[in-house]
């Protein structure tokens, strides 16, 4: 890991406001490697059953917000609220799918292996895995429609059936809200397809979903929001009032030609 | 003493030996610097441990063929070829098997090196091996050295920082940029071998003066201390260079000044001294710097942050950003600004306003790229550049999207 | 052999050589798969400043002393490596050789400024140990071991070293889970609530605790080798981790049975009549353990298995 921080801002937040309770509140949120910050006093809140792209150019703190407000990284400053309490209390909520390549798939063990580590918590230290937890298992592996894949060692799956496992193990958690950095990253289609309907099923059952995305096309037709984020954020809210060609040229500049907005659906 | 030491008055073979130190930490300061920039420092750790058995198999043979076994150059020669063979195991272990490098240095040391004790047992148990001394080769030992040793030593030293010096262009360039230099028509494995080769070199003539355990110190400090100094490749191997030479000749001449002080610790000590003190006190890199320059920067984000929360109305959620803001009399101790702080916060918000009209000006995007929520809008544009973006300041905003 | 011969003369030698074994073979698989590996290396080498300094303090040769200067030195090498680590921005195998051979040239150093010749307190000691001498006096045989008059006589080593194992033992049966978990995926296990730092930390600890409880039997060669050897073939032979540990544990035993058998008789077959270090055979012998599993081992190759 980068080194992010020496010192860590004492964490304490202002009292006499009220709590907000949505499934996480971010609050002047900034990151830096070294001296520059990639993330500069971002503010969000996501909606309790929304499902939100944050979507940004290369290098715009995307992954980095995501970590900072999760406790992996470090922040310079800023708070985080998940259902209106702070994050240690209510980490047994949330599931989070990290990037694929931030793990050793060389790691001897199983599929079915990896999906039940979601399932820690219920386990504890010491309680033998019994039936009714490899059976749970089994049902996440199927929902991404891999459950035929469960004796294998991960090192042999491909890409896609990586990030399925993945989500799956995320499943077994049976969180209220679900973190997802970068899950469509160099996935087949088909994997694309199983996971988007997975997040619209979670969605459907009130849960939050949160995303890190990179592909303007489809933005549209996966998300109900969209946070957009270059360094500070840009815009947030539904994909209608957000999703504009304004706000994706305040963010992108350049780097999104002309020709591309025209064949990105954005909202008028 | 000491003073008598350092320059050089302490006899022939002390100076020799002296000499012979300043080469090889120079040596293994430039070729260190390679294998620490490639992040495979500790492969030195495998090289010397390896050279181990290579010593009694040199000796074994030499007795066996007559000698007397403790020929010095003869005992290189055989620790040579076993580090050589360690060497070979390391990569054929990486290449051939899934293990990480990590693990097959740590497997190769320990193996070779378990070998080796099990060698010198061998040793100790021949009428020859009574009192080989091998084990002055373990720590180094530069005491009562013969004439023909300390000779060894200096022309050894000699001998490998010519072929460091001749042959480091090459070497800089794969260690400065991997695929710029198999661009160029590199070699990488080529010159891998030959920086590898070089390791075992230092190694070897090291093995008499600081011994096989130390020798590793001599390689892999120089150049970690030279990186807090400066940033450029071609100045760091030079710069660790002259640590390493200083710090074995320092060492040497410390060691030659009085009994009792072992020659290799006393130089990796001598090295550690200079590490230490650039840890913390160099300008840039160094920890003391560092902790000043990130307690100042963070205090500046809570700042800028409190001020622009003020400016928009929005509540600030950090006690520490009020007290900051508080101290700097930029607000009330709860938070509401004063009239200093509203006009401290007027003008962030003029920045961040300036900046955003920036951002969304395609063909500024390369200043744009540096936003970072710190950074002076004035140090991006020029003032011409600037009076352009004011006057979409009051413009209505529909004329920016 | 006959056990008149055996029990006294091989048993517990050979029993204090396998407690070691495990009890580094076992955090070492975990070290090994988290690229930590020369950990036990670095260790092994602050071994010896911790016991200069120890007897200096002391002024004794006794175990415990020794013992404790030892794993204060490997806390301290540990927490030196992980600062310089972090405060130096240095990568880890670098930052681990600038501390354990400043470490290491500190107690040569301080051996050599004390009056210490006279005691037996030696590198070699430090670096080979000293199994062979490890022997049980008051045996006769096979009986011996259910006669308690007999059994009160027993190396004080045996004790230690297996009350060591038991721990490492515990400590991964206990805290499987996280640290399968932590190794495996630290963000996942960081979002879980899992304390990562303190799981690595403790897992170094462990290690330290494993390492200076085999240095004092069987000295630093055969530490730093079943830290790595068994679990590295271990890795060859499995795609499983639970077998992984199975196998690290087998080829450790192996390694310290064979290796000691080899070093006492191995020369006598040879025609030769001194036996050979038995610390250093050991080492051997896992090594040619780790060359076949790296040539014949079922899981060897990269991820295509």
């Amino acid at each position: 890991m980068k080194r992010i921080a020496l010192a860590s801002t004492d964490g304490q937040t202002m009292t006499g406001e009220a709590p907000d309770q949505s499934p996480i509140a971010i609050r002047g949120m900034t990151v830096s490697y070294g001296q520059k910050p990639v993330v500069f006093s971002v503010d969000a809140t996501f909606p309790e059953g929304s499902m939100t792209a944050i979507i940004g150019p290369n290098g715009a703190g995307k992954s980095t917000l995501l970590k900072a407000s999760l406790g992996i990284l470090r922040p310079l400053s800023g708070t985080v609220t998940v259902f209106g309490q702070p994050l240690n209390s209510q980490r047994h909520r949330i599931a989070y799918v990290p990037q694929r390549a931030s793990v050793d798939w060389d790691f001897p063990t199983t599929v079915l292996d990896v999906v039940l580590m979601g399932l820690s918590r219920e386990l504890g230290l010491l309680r033998l895995v019994r039936p009714r937890h490899r059976d749970k298992a089994i049902e996440c592996l199927s929902r991404v429609g891999m459950a035929e894949f469960a004796d294998r060692q991960i090192g042999q799956l491909s890409g896609g059936q990586q990030q399925r496992v993945f989500l799956a193990r995320a499943l077994a958690q049976g969180a209220d809200l679900y973190l997802l950095d970068e899950p469509f990253a160099g996935v087949d289609a088909a994997t694309e397809k199983a996971i988007i309907a997975v997040l619209k099923t979670l969605k459907a059952e009130g849960k939050t979903v949160v995303s890190v995305h990179h592909d303007l096309s489809t933005v549209s037709d996966y998300f109900d929001r969209v946070l957009i984020l270059n360094t500070s954020k840009i815009a947030e809210g539904s994909v209608a009032d957000a999703f504009t060609e304004a706000n994706l040229q305040a963010a992108y500049g350049g780097r999104l030609a002309t020709a591309q907005v025209a064949g990105i659906p954005v909202a008028g | 003493m000491l003073w008598q030491a350092l320059t050089l008055q302490l006899g022939y073979n002390a100076t020799l030996v002296a000499i012979g130190a300043t080469l090889l930490g120079f040596a293994a300061g430039v070729t260190g610097t390679f294998l620490f920039l490639r992040r495979r420092s500790l492969v030195s750790d495998a090289i010397s441990h390896a050279t181990l058995p290579g010593v009694g198999l040199a000796f074994i043979v030499m007795v066996a063929l007559g000698g007397d076994g403790r020929s010095l150059a003869g005992l290189l020669t055989g620790s040579a070829v076993t580090a050589a063979l360690g060497l070979v195991a390391v990569q054929w272990l990486t290449r051939r098997t899934r293990l990480a490098e990590d693990s097959a240095i740590g497997a190769v040391l320990s193996v070779f090196f378990g070998l080796g004790v099990v060698l010198l047992t061998v040793i100790q148990t021949m009428e020859s091996g009574r009192q080989a001394g091998l084990d002055s080769l373990l720590l180094g030992s530069t005491a009562g050295m013969l004439r023909a040793d300390a000779l060894l030593i200096a022309a050894g030293g000699a001998l490998t920082l010519i072929l460091t010096l001749i042959l480091r262009r090459p070497m800089i360039m794969v260690a400065f940029d991997e695929d710029y230099a198999a661009a160029r028509g590199l070699n990488i494995r080529q010159v891998d071998l030959v920086t590898m080769g070089l390791v075992m070199a230092v190694t070897v003539v090291g093995l008499k003066v600081v011994g096989l355990i130390l020798i590793v110190a001599l390689l892999i400090i120089p150049p970690v201390t030279a990186r807090f100094w400066t940033d450029r490749t071609e100045r760091v191997w030079l710069l660790s260079g002259v640590i390493g030479g200083v710090s074995g000749f320092i060492g040497a001449a410390i060691s030659a000044s009085a009994p009792a002080l072992p020659t290799g610790p006393i130089i990796v000590l001598t090295g550690f001294s200079v590490f230490a003190a650039s840890l913390f006190l160099a300008p840039n890199r160094g920890v003391l710097a560092a902790i000043i320059r990130h307690v100042a920067f963070q205090r500046r984000v809570h700042v800028r942050q409190g001020l622009l929360a003020l400016a928009h109305g929005q509540p600030i959620y950090e006690r520490y950003t009020v007290r900051l803001l508080h101290r700097a009399g930029l607000s009330r101790p709860d938070g509401v600004a004063t009239e200093a702080g509203r006009a401290r916060a007027a003008k962030a918000l003029l920045d961040e306003k300036r900046w955003e009209i920036l951002r969304a000006m395609p063909d500024h995007e390369a200043a744009a790229a540096l936003y970072d929520g710190m950074r002076p809008i004035e140090t991006v544009v020029t003032s011409d550049q600037l009076a352009e973006i004011d006057t979409h300041l009051a413009a209505p905003q529909e004329v920016l999207a | 052999m006959s056990g008149a011969e055996f029990v006294p003369l091989s048993l517990t030698p050979i029993l204090i050589g396998v407690f070691a074994a495990i009890a580094c073979a076992l955090p070492g698989n975990f070290l090994v798969l988290r690229r930590q590996a020369l950990i036990g290396d670095a260790i092994s080498h602050v071994v010896l400043p911790g016991i200069v300094v120890a007897f200096l303090i002391t002024g004794t040769v006794s175990t415990w002393p020794m013992m404790i200067g030892a794993a204060a030195a490997a806390l301290l090498a540990v927490l030196l490596i992980e600062a310089i680590r972090r405060l130096g921005g240095i990568e880890p195998g670098a930052a681990m050789g600038v501390v354990f051979t400043t470490m290491f040239a500190g107690g040569v150093l301080l051996l050599e400024r004390s009056d210490t010749s006279t005691v037996h307190l030696d590198v070699e000691h430090a670096l080979m140990g000293n199994l062979e001498s490890l022997i049980w006096l008051d045996a006769f045989g096979w009986g011996s071991l259910l006669d308690p008059e007999a059994l009160a006589g027993l190396p004080p080593e045996l004790f230690r070293m297996g009350l060591s194992m038991i721990g490492v033992i515990a400590f991964v049966w206990l805290f499987w889970r996280p640290l399968k978990i932590s190794t495996f995926d630290e963000g996942f296990a960081q979002v879980m609530g899992m304390r990562t730092n303190l799981i690595g930390m403790s897992l170094v600890a462990v290690s330290a605790l494993a390492a200076v409880a085999a240095f004092d039997a069987v000295g630093s060669i055969i530490v730093i080798a079943m830290f790595i050897c068994p679990p590295a073939a271990a890795r060859l032979m499995t795609n499983r981790l639970a077998a992984q540990v199975g196998w690290s544990v087998i080829f450790a035993t192996l390694s310290a049975v064979l290796g000691y058998v080899l070093a006492g008789y191995g020369p006598l077959w040879l025609g030769a009549e001194d036996s050979v270090s038995a610390a250093g055979m050991i080492a051997t012998v896992s090594g040619i353990v780790l060359g076949l599993a790296a040539v014949f081992g079922p899981a060897r190759g990269g991820t295509q298995g």
